[in-house]
Parts: structure tokens; sequence; C-alpha cells
């Protein structure tokens, strides 16, 4: 069973994190009525004999003992953490899977990149060991943090560089939560810059998420709730919004049912490598075929459908229906425009009651509203798998690797020239320990490197072009 | 004698169980189709091809399992068990964990290697069972990376193990419209190392059984599982006992030896395709009745015109008029869409095959010269009913039947290729631009050859 390894660091990303662990246990405890330990809650789970006092041994068969989540949780300060350990998912993780300090990083990247970066390596190591140890074979790792803040964004992609080093033949997934315009933390684009660079370097994959595309959905689900327009019940125990039920529409927690998004984002990507399908999708391919240039690693997801549907067996039309939203905005987690720009790439992975003739029927629908690259016309990567998600019938969760994450992140660019043009807050970064003014100049010139290789995709859209001529062979 | 199917990757594993079903069901019971004694020698002839008795009376599927993620084999063996009616063995399957993520390179270069030593013991234990070893039959897709790459690598590693026995692979090519964005690559890569140590290449392309599904069979929502399904009859259809061409009387022992003599003449001309007919929904069987003349007349023009099913056939296609002058490299003599062959096998099953008239098929104008034309058709049959068809009747064909389809995947392969698109994932590995060349030129190669048939 390949394995993958989720790294939560700091605020946003334990907060997501968490989602993630519990959504998945409702995910597998709702498929697994036997309470036996199996392959598919393997890949995300041990299973130990608490009996003994501290570690015990991992139990590789039979009946579920305790289930400890196989990550790691980093954070600088201890809130988050804290109410994790305070929870109902506190059994799911021990002492030695959490990383944590006092004092924050102070929204500043330097700090969490290097000075606790440095701090803590050893120890990050030999818990990442540790962690890895136990499994049998690692395939992915997932970091998940947000970009604007200072121990997510700087010491999550210390991680990251530390994942390479240590771990080179592992895939690198990083869950990214980008800032808005109109983010209150100033410094937000300087962290978020200097964290693309490593990204760009480091990354095999990256899902950028945007909070203002989360908050649109959470709102959008409220309203089809509020508007009665479903016609049909919603499901209480629907995984979408929230854990605890849809009828408490009260956000008693703004970002829970944000999060929410994200962990299914997850849980929907990992789907094929942990349950049975026609069709299976591991994530080694999801990057070998979304990829096709080294750094152009930047996918956009979507995910349908958002809330629970009460019928079970859903005529084709809504079926297609699914999939038509999947190619609408209101279903990306980030604010962009794919139709309107160029697809490298495109993954479809089906939950659920969906076969390969559904799957077809609508691409071929869809194909010819979407403008592909020249060299990938018919590029479509597919996946289905049989187990649908909690309290749904079927889902779809589309990723993209499409020119329209270009505006973003020329926009995060000219965010980050505004300040850095008057040296705005320059000196709260060059006071750390190896940070140098240079870190800066080279972080933005690789975000406009990357830039420039969208733009060179751009200008071949819409052109006409022939078949390169093929090789001749002597008769 | 017996042959030996190697499953490779989730697509082989999972058409490979659909075929030894198909097998066991056609077996079981005669639908009322044929004599009891006729149906204990036809039972006789097929364990001896695909079984082995064992203790428990289940028989075993002579097969080896391979997969570099486990939830395939896994199911397979399960399902399998659970029919009651045969099982694998348990101890014939290697696997790994962690699957070769579409990339033929990580299949062929990292997990052959790696593993050869495991795969080919199972496969020794497999050949060994064997009184006499019949030959390989791989079961594969190109589009992913298992399959392709690391069946790639294990056809290597059979012809070097077994360099006199018979080797057939099995390949499945994808959905135009992707299954996997690097399916084209990985294709090319497939299919020109397969041409070098494979004794030759029976195709079955998932579009064209997706029709069939859609159209004949009527399915309105279709699965993989359908698909593999009709794979299975048709591949069933094939390599059930049949009668020698020799006495009519004795079932063939030696099915891939037969097909190789009588199908590949030169190994530069490997590809097969595959028709069957007729096709149809289950339930549909019991009403319709089928007389050999129409049914050989369809397959003909089937043939002829390049047909993919029973359906929408262009009966305006005929071959060029005798006397008329040698066709020349440039092929100006030959109609358009005229598929030219170079040698056929016709495969009848059912009621009265006996008074078959397969004349039209050895009509010197079908053929490419070289062959004479008695030498380039063979026809075997038997009275024995296959899977509940009264009659059925397939053709095997070394034609420009795959000319077209296979230029497609180069010419897509070659279109990405120029852009340098995903080759660093391959790289990554150990295959090189100059690796990819060879590859094109190889097949370029082989597309000439059956353009100027």
């Amino acid at each position: 069973r390949p394995l993958s390894l989720p790294f939560a660091v700091g605020q946003c990303g334990n907060q997501v994190g968490c989602r993630f662990w519990d959504l998945a246990l409702r995910e597998h405890a709702a498929v697994n009525k036997k309470g036996i330990y199996d392959e598919a809650l393997s890949s995300f789970f041990r299973n130990v004999d608490t009996r003994s006092a501290g570690d015990g041994p991992d139990i590789y068969k039979g009946k579920i003992c305790s289930l400890k989540a196989r990550a790691l949780l980093i954070d600088m300060e201890e809130g988050v953490v804290n109410e994790i350990l305070q929870g109902p998912l506190r059994d799911v993780f021990d002492s030695k899977q959490l990383i944590t300090d006092v004092s924050g990083s102070g929204n500043n990247w330097a700090v969490g990149h290097k000075v606790y970066g440095c701090q803590y390596r050893e120890n990050i190591v030999e818990k990442l060991r540790k962690t890895a140890e136990h499994c049998d074979c690692l395939q992915c790792f997932f970091v998940i943090h947000s970009m604007g803040g200072g121990t997510g964004s700087g010491l999550g992609t210390f991680v990251l560089n530390l994942l390479e080093d240590e771990f080179p033949e592992v895939y690198r997934f990083v869950t990214a939560v980008y800032p808005s315009g109109e983010d209150d933390v100033i410094t937000s684009p300087y962290n978020s810059v200097l964290a693309m660079k490593e990204l760009n370097e480091h990354a095999d994959c990256v899902l950028p998420i945007e909070n203002e595309s989360l908050f649109d959905i959470v709102n959008k689900i409220h309203q089809m709730m509020n508007s009665g327009k479903l016609g049909s019940t919603v499901k209480p125990n629907s995984l979408v919004t929230s854990s605890v039920g849809i009828t408490k529409a009260v956000q008693e927690k703004p970002f829970d049912a944000m999060n929410n998004i994200v962990a299914n984002l997850l849980l929907n990507l990992t789907s094929s490598a942990r349950f049975e399908g026609s069709l299976n999708m591991d994530l080694n391919e999801i990057s070998m075929n979304l990829v096709p240039f080294p750094r152009l690693h930047y996918l956009v997801s979507s995910l349908t459908p958002l809330y629970t549907l009460a019928d079970v067996n859903v005529p084709s039309r809504r079926l297609d229906q699914m999939f038509s939203d999947a190619f609408s905005r209101d279903h990306q987690l980030i604010q962009a425009d794919p139709k309107h720009s160029l697809y490298l790439a495109c993954a479809l992975l089906v939950r659920g009651n969906v076969q390969v003739s559904d799957l077809r029927r609508n691409i071929e629908r869809l194909k010819p509203s979407l403008h592909f690259v020249s060299w990938n016309q018919e590029g479509w990567k597919t996946g289905l798998c049989s187990v649908p998600p909690v309290g749904h019938s079927h889902s779809l969760l589309a990723l993209a690797n499409n020119t329209c994450v270009k505006p973003a992140f020329m926009e995060l660019r000219d965010r980050f020239m505004r300040l850095y043009k008057k040296k705005a807050h320059l000196h709260h970064y060059l006071q750390v320990d190896g940070m140098e003014q240079s870190c800066f100049s080279e972080a933005v010139l690789s975000l406009s490197d990357l830039i420039e290789e969208y733009n060179e995709l751009d200008a071949t859209k819409g052109g006409p072009r022939a078949d390169p001529s093929r090789l001749k062979i002597a008769v | 004698m017996s042959l030996v199917t190697v499953q490779l990757g989730q697509c082989g594993n999972q058409i490979g169980r659909e075929v030894f079903n198909a097998i066991c069901s056609d077996v079981h019971g005669t639908h009322g189709l044929c004599s009891k004694k006729e149906n204990e020698s036809y039972h006789d002839a097929c364990k001896e091809r695909f079984f082995v008795e064992a203790e428990s009376g289940v028989p075993v599927a002579r097969a080896v399992l391979v997969d570099m993620e486990p939830k395939v084999i896994s199911q397979t063996l399960s399902i399998a068990a659970k029919s009651g009616y045969w099982k694998y063995d348990d101890h014939s399957h290697f696997c790994q964990k962690q699957g070769s993520g579409n990339n033929w390179a990580n299949g062929y270069t990292v997990h052959g290697p790696r593993h050869k030593e495991a795969i080919m013991n199972l496969v020794q234990k497999e050949a060994e069972k064997c009184d006499r070893l019949g030959g390989f039959f791989t079961i594969m897709s190109m589009a992913g990376g298992t399959g392709s790459g690391l069946g790639a690598f294990v056809t290597q590693c059979l012809r070097d193990a077994f360099p006199s026995s018979f080797i057939l692979n099995h390949v499945i090519w994808p959905y135009g419209t992707g299954e996997v964005i690097v399916q084209n690559y990985n294709s090319v890569l497939t299919l020109s190392h397969l041409y070098q140590s494979s004794d030759a290449l029976l195709v079955h392309e998932n579009d064209v059984i997706h029709k069939i599904c859609a159209q004949l069979m009527h399915m309105k929502q279709i699965s993989f599982k359908d698909v593999n399904q009709v794979i299975a009859h048709q591949l069933g259809s094939v390599f059930q006992p049949t009668y020698t061409a020799e006495d009519g009387i004795h079932y063939s022992r030696n099915p891939l030896g037969d097909l190789m003599e009588t199908l590949v003449p030169h190994p530069e001309f490997k590809m097969l395709g595959l028709r069957n007919i007729p096709q149809m929904p289950e339930n549909s069987l019991a009403y319709s009745t089928f007389s050999w003349p129409g049914l050989i007349k369809h397959l003909r023009q089937m043939l002829i015109a390049n047909a993919k099913m029973e359906e929408g056939i262009d009966w305006q296609v005929q071959p060029p008029r005798p006397g008329s002058s040698v066709p020349s490299s440039h092929s100006t003599n030959k109609l358009l869409h005229f598929n030219t062959s170079i040698a056929n096998l016709v495969i009848l099953r059912g009621k009265d095959t006996h008074s078959a008239d397969l004349g039209s098929f050895r009509d010197p104008s079908l053929y490419t010269s070289w062959l004479n034309p008695q030498d380039a058709f063979s026809a075997w049959k038997t009275p024995r009913a296959f899977n509940k068809y009264e009659k059925s009747a397939s053709l095997v064909s070394n034609s420009q039947f795959l000319l077209k389809p296979l230029d497609n995947v180069v010419r897509k392969a070659w279109n990405m290729f120029a852009s340098k698109a995903y080759v660093h994932q391959y790289t990554k590995y150990g295959i090189e631009e100059e690796d990819f060349l060879d590859s094109f030129t190889a097949l370029e190669q082989v597309i000439s050859s059956y353009t100027i048939l």
C-alpha cells in the first residue's frame, strides 16, 4: 500500500490538517464496518497497541486497536496544536509527532525559514525518520500551509527542502493557501514570493488555494440550503461543509467550513490510492501526467458536488451536471479563468458509480469549449474509484494545469514590488541571520521566470499549427 | 500443449480474469449446442491448455499475475476464487506497493531489473507445471506504466529465458481521447520494444470495443468490465480448442505455434487484428439465427473495408480486379480504402461448420503477392459452439487493419515530443531523447512496411 505522509505547518496548515484527519476517519469508518485495520486505512493511519505504555508495536492486521495518524504537526505557536490535542482527535496523535514552540514567527518568512528552520532541523529530521520508519513504502508527502504568514510559509518551505534532501525519491505535494489582495498581514506579499521560489524549485505539485474561493463556496452552499432550491433534504453527514452537521448553519468557527473543503480536496486526491476502482489513479500518476515541464506544476483544483443529493440513483443528466460544474468557476478553489486560458493538461478523478462511458460522453461534450495546447489536444488523465465520499453517490475532482494561474502570480508580484520598491518592512527580514537582499531579488526573479514560461505557452494559443514533419524512413 | 498467461498491470489483470471466466463459462455446459461426448473432449483440451488440475478439484489457471500495486491483484484473486469454477494459484503473483506512475521508463528501467528474478521465478514455476509448454500469452495495456514498461521488459526476459517458445503479446490500445496523458509516449516505447522480442502483437482498441458495447450490445452505461468481457469473448473465440486443418477430428495441440506459422511469415509484420461476429446482447441470442454464407460474407467485407464491427460496413470497397498489373510500391492500383492482407486466419465454431465455404477468403486479390494464396489463408473449425453463440466466426488478420491507428499514435507522440513536453519525466529514469528517437524510427519503419503492401 503506497503511503502518504501529511505535514501540517503553521496555524492554517494545522487547522486544515485537523479537518483532514477528522474527515478521513469518518470516511474510512463509513466504509469499514467491521473495524478491521485494512489496507485502505493503513495508507494514512498506523494501528497501535496502546496497552503497552508509550509507543506500542504496530499491528498490521486484524481489528483496529488504536489508530494513529501518520503525520507531523508543526507550529511555532501552541494555540492550534494544543486545541487539537484537547479535542476529539487527541488520541490520533502522539507527542512524537508534534513540534511546537511558543513565540510564533511574527508573520516573518525569514524567522520561519532561517531561524526556526535552523533551530528545529534536527528535531524535524528525527521525527520525520521515525514516522517514515513505520511506513512500508512511502510514496508521497503532503505539506499543508499558508503562504502569507511566517511559520507556514517560512518553516513550511524549509520542511519542503528538507524532504527533498532526506527523501529525494518521494513525491512532494503542497497545498498552499495564497493570501488575497486584502490580506490583513501587510508583509504577506514578501512571505508569499519568498515561499514561491521554494515551491518552484522543490515541490513536485502545488495546489494553490485562495480563501476568497473557499468563502464563496461556503456561501453558495448556505444559499442553496436556505433557498430550498435543492428540493431534497441535505444529508446531515455530508462532509463538505461541517463535521457537526449542516443543520448548524451558524458558523461557530468561521474557517472550519472553508478548511473542510481543502480537507475534502486531499481526501479525493488520495481516494484512488486508498480504495479500489476500475481505473486507478495514484499520486505519482498525477505528477507524471499533469507536469509537462518541471516548473509548471501549479494545478487548479475544483470539487463537485459540494452538497449531498438525496437521490442515490442519479440519472445521467444530473451526472453530466457534475462534470459541467467541475468546469465552472463556482467550484474552483482559486479565482482564475481556465476556460479563457490554455490547458496544458487536465485530470478527472471520479468517485462512485460512474463508468467509463459517462467519462467519455462528458469529455466529448466539454472538450470543444476548452483550449488545449497544441501538443496535448487530447490530454486527459482519468481515474475511476468505486468508493464515493460519505453522503454522496459520486463526486468529481478536476485538476487542471492551465495558464490561468499566471494573472494571480502577476498580481502577487505587483503587490510584492509595491512594498519592495519602497523597501517597506525590509529590515525585519534583513536583520535575520542568513537573510540578504539577494534572497528577495532571487525570489522575484524566480517568479518572473515562471510567469515568462506561462507567457510563452499563452503565445501559442489559438494560432494554427501544422504537425511537425515526421521522420523519413529509407524504403 | 499448455499456454502460460502473464497478466501485467491493472488492465492485464482485469482482462486476464475475464478471459479465464469466459473460457470456464464456455466449457461448463453445452448450452444445448453439442453432444456430451464432444463437450468432454473440448473440456479436456481446454483444461490442458489453460488450467492445472488441483487436489481440490477446482482448476487452477496457468497464469502469473504481475502488478506494481496490490489492489488489482488482490481483487482479481478473490473474484476468481469466488466463482467456484476456477481460481488462480495462491502463490503465482507478484506485486509491489507503489505503482509505476504511468511512467514507461519507471516500469522498464527501475521495476523491471529490480524484480526480474522474482517474476521470472514465478514464470519458470508455471512453465514447469506444463507437460509441454506451448508458449506465452501476455496481456497488457500500452498506455500506463506497468503493463507497458514492465511488460516490455518482461517480454524481453521471456525471450531470453525461453528462446524457442512462442510469445504472443495481447496489447490493449487506450481510448484516443485519453485515459493517460502520456499514453502515446508509453505506446511508442512499448510497441517498438515488443517488436524486438515478441513473435506477434494481437491488438484490441478500447474505442472499437466500446462501440461494440454501445451499438451491438446496446449497453447504456458501459464500464471497463463490459469492455473487458467483450475482449475476453473475442480472445476465447480464438484460443479455445479447434480442430487442426489437417484431420478435422482432433483438437489442435499447438495453438500459438499454428497461429504464428499461419500469420507471421516475416518478422517485419507482427501486428494482428481481431474481428469476431456475431456480437449481440445475451438475451437476444435465443432469437437470432445466422447462416454461414451470411457470416462469411460479412466477415470478408469487414476485412476488405477495414470495418471494426458488423454494422456500418462499407460495401463499396472492393479488391482490385484480378489481372491488373502487379501492385507497385506506390500502390496506385489499389483502391483507396482497401485493406491489403499478408495472411488471414478464420476460425469457425458451431453447427454445420463443415458446410461453410471459405473460398472467398482465398481470393488472391485480397493479399499481397509474396505468399501463395493457399499459404496466405488458413481456417480452423470446430462443431462445438462457443459461449452460447450457435455460430461464431473470428478473423485474425495480419493486414493493414492497424496501420491507421498506429500512425495516429505515432503522430500524436511525435507532436508532443517535438515540444519536449514530459520528456523530463522519462529522462529522470534513464530513457533519453535518443531512446525516443530509436523507438520512433522503429515504428516509422513498421508503418512504412505496412503502407507499401
